[in-house]
């Protein structure tokens, strides 16, 4: 792994110059590493991680299970991404077991995410079944532990 | 004010001076809004999978005392990892304790040996209990400096210079608290020929040891003669983050754990269950987490060290441990003046080297044991300080 998307994963919030002074590299040099990790799409975006218990929007989010008939040619993949091309898809995975592909779908309502099932999802030529499972609650996003987060605030601030 | 109650004091306690660590953080908790490098513990929290061991065996019902000596299989997976870390091997019944910390067992290894009057020669700067635990013990120490310019290894023509008639102990501490320091096999091996020659103990504090960053590490009781001279002290606060948990042990002949538990079952009884049964856990599984760990501190060490050296002070790089000792002599001040006006200007508190001991003069120690942002922070700040308190000579 290069050493600034480890810093990246690591560091979280540096910006260049921090990044910069932390690996010793010109800051010009980190930005063009920056740029050729998103040129060959490995890094393909920076979004924050949101605690989905507190942002002010009532979005309903769920994940569905799909059963789809794989193509002579290509297995899913067509279909998988042409299933990613919706906005109320969040991310898309093709899945071993009892179904192939597994979507994590957001909408502002349930009744929007059920319309988008229904009319948009299951009816794609390909797609042989849905299950939808909402999300009730969340208890860690992304690596961070949502209900009990890690207290360390009595540790002395000098210590032998 | 002199309290009355005082008269009632010990002589050899109350003559003890007190921890100038103690009396930094009195200042530093006044300032909550600091940012601390003071810190002489990992920023991490135990790995979940250790704490999970704790809270299963508290389930459990696991809340009785233990053998004195500490659960045997505790004892057994401490004999294993110390086997296939440090090459060393010993009779998980008859040569390992268990005790609260790296603390007690230091402690009760100096009783256990030590008549009043017996010498022990030490190196210094070193961890704050070294100098106390010695006198508590009815002994004399005494230390031999260790220098910036051996990136604070031993010198072993030193501490042949440094020995007197009644000199029993030899206590090193490698890597050391707070410099860092470490000491490449030959000297190793030189001063064993000499514990040899002498006939001393030694006690070792290898606390450190799973974070030394570059060449292995060597514990002193794997050369020629020494493991049946060697006290080997080690525990689970520094590489498994575990400082709360007051758990480490003692690995040594048999006569002389021996002699160690017949103080720690009368003051101590035994370590904690709970804290037993997390460590067994750590030894078992805990490894990839200490790694992990141990990078996260080799990063930050590389940037705390290049940004002293940046801006003046002259840092060497720590082949062990979370601190880095560099030194404060361009600003013209004394130790403990730079600490205290560098947290009362810029807000940024690292600990004054003379809380190690007089050898620690004209230097600091800063823990990296934290945080990229803070680390970043906290040289900002202090390079402006030094700014403001003089014009450091460039190097
Ligand atoms: C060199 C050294 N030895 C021993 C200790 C104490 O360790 P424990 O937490 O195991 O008592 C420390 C803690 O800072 C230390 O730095």
């Amino acid at each position: 792994m290069s050493t600034v998307l480890q810093l990246l994963i690591e560091g979280e919030r540096l910006d260049t110059a921090q990044m910069a002074t932390i690996l010793d590299l010109p800051e010009a040099d980190v930005s063009a590493e920056l740029k050729r990790l998103q040129a060959e799409h490995v890094l393909l975006g920076w979004r924050p991680v949101l605690n989905p218990e507190r942002v002010q929007e009532d979005a309903v989010r769920a994940v569905i299970e799909v059963r789809i008939s794989p193509e002579r040619e290509g297995g899913f993949d067509r279909l998988a991404a042409r299933i990613g091309q919706f906005d109320a898809v969040e991310s898309c995975y093709l899945m071993s077991g009892s179904y192939d592909l597994l979507l994590f779908a957001k909408g502002n309502d349930l009744r929007e995410v059920a319309t988008f099932v229904s009319e948009r999802l299951a009816s794609v030529e390909g797609v042989l079944s849905t299950a939808t499972h909402f999300m009730l609650r969340a208890y860690k996003e992304q690596g961070h532990l949502l209900l009990s987060p890690t207290e360390s605030g009595e540790k002395p601030a000098v210590s032998p | 004010m002199s309290d009355p109650s005082q008269r009632f004091v010990a002589d050899h306690v109350g003559g003890l001076p007190r921890s100038g660590i103690r009396d930094f953080f009195a200042i530093v908790s006044a300032m909550p809004q600091a940012i601390s490098l003071g810190i002489g513990e990992p920023d991490f929290v135990t790995p979940w999978h250790i704490r999970e061991a704790a809270i299963f065996a508290l389930e459990k019902g696991k809340t009785s005392y233990t053998d004195n000596l500490g659960l045997v299989r505790l004892r057994t997976e401490i004999t294993r990892y110390v086997e296939n870390n440090f090459g060393l091997s010993y009779h998980p019944e008859k040569e390992v304790l268990v005790a609260v910390g790296v603390s007690e067992a230091l402690d009760i290894a100096l009783r256990a040996v030590l008549n009043p009057g017996d010498k022990v020669l030490y190196h210094e700067p070193c961890y704050v209990s070294y100098m106390p635990s010695i006198r508590l013990a009815h002994a004399e120490p005494i230390a031999v400096s260790t220098s910036a310019e051996d990136a604070f290894g031993i010198d072993p023509d030193k501490v042949a210079a440094a020995w007197e008639p009644g000199c029993k102990v030899l206590l090193l501490n490698f890597p050391t608290n707070p410099t860092g320091g470490v000491t490449e096999r030959a000297k190793l091996e030189q001063l064993a020929r000499f514990a040899v020659e002498k006939d001393l103990l030694v006690i070792s504090d290898e606390i450190y040891s799973e974070l030394t960053f570059e060449g292995e590490h060597v514990s002193i009781a794997t050369l020629s003669g020494m493991q049946e001279r060697t006290i080997f002290l080690h525990g689970f606060s520094k590489a498994f983050a575990m400082t709360g948990f007051r758990i480490g042990y003692a690995c040594g002949p048999q006569s002389l754990i021996e002699a160690m538990m017949k103080i720690h079952q009368y003051s101590m009884l035994c370590a904690p269950i709970l804290s037993q049964e997390a460590a067994i856990e750590a030894l078992k599984n805990g490894t990839p987490a200490v790694e992990r760990m141990k990078e996260a501190y080799a990063r930050r060490r590389e940037l705390i060290v290049r940004r002293f050296n940046e801006m003046g002070l002259k840092c060497h790089l720590p082949r062990g441990s979370f601190y880095a000792f560099p030194s404060v002599e361009v600003s013209g001040m004394e130790s403990i003046d730079f600490c205290k006006g560098l947290l009362e200007q810029a807000e940024v508190a690292i600990v004054p080297g003379t809380a190690f001991g007089p050898g620690g003069a004209g230097f600091a120690r800063a823990s990296f044991s934290t945080s990229y942002e803070r680390i970043l922070e906290a040289t900002d700040r202090i390079e402006r300080y030094l700014e403001t308190v003089g014009s450091p000579v460039r190097v």
